[in-house]
């Protein structure tokens, strides 16, 4: 059997919206697997031998072997465990380069115009973060109901699928960013299909299980956005 | 009966002839042989059919499939791989694992590589020593991962090219032409021969000698369009 039964391993991080996406997987997959939280500030020999090009989570260990990039991750659960629980991409060559393409535009639109609303230190840069990422919660919105034949389920059809997965990771973030910024990034007035998707994709019970409190993850960022103003007026 | 009016072809592939994403289309339909119609865009302005076929982002490559768009060159190459599955050779490796490092290895090449390059040829502002210092950093790693997939055998694919190799490879031209524009030596035969031997034998490979030009084209079309684009490009590439 593909995969076989060999152990799993997760190294990551509770607010890291990226590991979140490979637990889904995991999840959603029925896999067992053994998670290990990682302290970025002291990390451990087994994270930076596993993942020394880049040194972030998640990374995911199978029979002692490392995969890097949660996008990797995802595919890589869907491929070697091909016989287990619903698969993540669909079938037809088409439909899975659909998936990709808006898997793709979720990395390069949503999240890279997102990331830098955390980490910029004037309001203008944090509003023009806000802004192109709106922008493209937007074009998403279309994607879903293209993706969904128009019913808004899920971007896999009737069931979850790989654009969820990598979309579902970010949910507590999602959420986050209002109390955070007071910007709300998915609003059933402007993305109504896309705030009934966050409803439905919460629901699951997979979701349930993995997703991060919101008010957990607006406590992190805050300290994180204390610190990182500190250690830059320390270098002024 | 026949139609009066010709089909368009079954494939058909929207593009530039320098651009490395176009160019990885093309590796990779010549390498399952299969027939295809190139329209070459024009430099500077979309054509109707590109910006109906990619509305989200209006960039090449295109890929239509009896007249349905496939867009972002390695999700088209996988797409390819994928419809002519019977067509030797397999593009991504059949193992998941191995599937995954390249998988790893393709997406840190499009971190580094364009942004990279795109300073080393003067169109994006950006401080040349350090881009220099990335990719010689980014061309190490990717030795040492061509040394382990490669197994002793020609490509990171093995006996024959694949998906990394595509990935990589597509990028050599303007690699081998910003070396000539900057000044800078990038595929060293010191530092990485294993890539410099890797590089000569995918360019001569059959399915990559007539897409992938030589460096000079690309540094006469670096002179003839660098003006054009003064500072962040709105080139129809990715």
């Amino acid at each position: 059997m593909a995969g076989g039964n060999g152990e799993l391993k997760l190294l990551g991080m509770w607010a890291s919206p990226f590991v979140t996406r490979a637990k889904l997987a995991l999840h959603i997959k029925g896999l067992p697997y053994e998670y290990v939280e990682e302290d970025l500030g002291n990390k451990s020999a087994l994270f930076l031998s596993s993942n020394p090009v880049h040194k972030t989570v998640p990374v995911l260990i199978h029979n002692g072997k490392p995969i890097c990039e949660s996008s990797v991750i995802v595919q890589y659960i869907d491929d070697a465990f091909p016989g287990v629980g619903t698969p993540l991409l669909p079938a037809d060559p088409y439909e899975r380069a659909v998936a990709r393409f808006w898997a793709a535009y979720i990395e390069d639109k949503v999240v890279t115009s997102w990331a830098p609303v955390f980490r910029v230190k004037t309001d203008e840069e944090r509003d023009e973060a806000a802004r192109q990422t709106l922008a493209a919660v937007e074009v998403l919105e279309g994607a879903l109901k293209e993706c969904s034949g128009g019913k808004g389920a899920f971007f896999g059809g009737d069931s979850v699928g790989y654009v969820d997965v990598l979309l579902g990771g970010l949910v507590s973030w999602l959420k986050a960013n209002e109390p955070l910024t007071g910007t709300k990034l998915i609003d059933a007035t402007k993305t109504p299909l896309l705030a009934a998707w966050m409803e439905r994709f919460c629901e699951l019970d997979v979701a349930k299980a993995v997703l991060q409190d919101v008010d957990a993850v607006v406590e992190y960022a805050m300290a994180l956005r204390v610190r990182l103003a500190a250690s830059s007026a320390a270098n002024n | 009966m026949s139609s009066t009016k010709e089909e368009a072809p079954a494939v058909r592939v929207l593009g530039l002839w320098a651009s490395p994403f176009v160019i990885r289309v093309l590796i990779a339909l010549r390498l399952k042989g299969v027939e295809h119609e190139v329209l070459e865009e024009v430099v500077g302005k979309k054509s109707e059919l590109l910006l109906r076929s990619n509305p989200v982002h209006k960039k090449i490559p295109v890929l239509l499939h009896h007249g349905k768009p496939i867009s972002e060159s390695l999700i088209i190459v996988q797409y390819i791989d994928e419809v002519w599955s019977s067509n030797a050779p397999a593009i991504l490796p059949a193992d998941p694992y191995v599937r995954a490092v390249e998988r790893f290895w393709a997406q840190y090449i499009d971190d580094k590589f364009p942004r990279g390059i795109r300073i080393l040829k003067g169109t994006v502002d950006g401080n040349k020593d350090e881009i220099v210092e990335q990719l010689s950093t980014a061309l190490q790693l990717l030795e040492e991962a061509f040394l382990k997939l490669s197994n002793g055998k020609h490509y990171f694919g093995g006996d024959n090219i694949g998906y990394l190799d595509i990935a990589l490879g597509s990028h050599v031209g303007w690699v081998r032409a910003v070396e000539k524009i900057a000044g800078v030596q990038l595929l060293d035969a010191a530092k990485v021969p294993h890539l410099v031997a890797w590089a000569d034998r995918f360019c001569a490979h059959p399915a990559v000698v007539d897409v992938l030009p030589s460096a000079d084209r690309f540094v006469e079309y670096s002179v003839k369009y660098g003006s054009f684009f003064p500072t962040r490009p709105s080139l129809p590439t990715e």
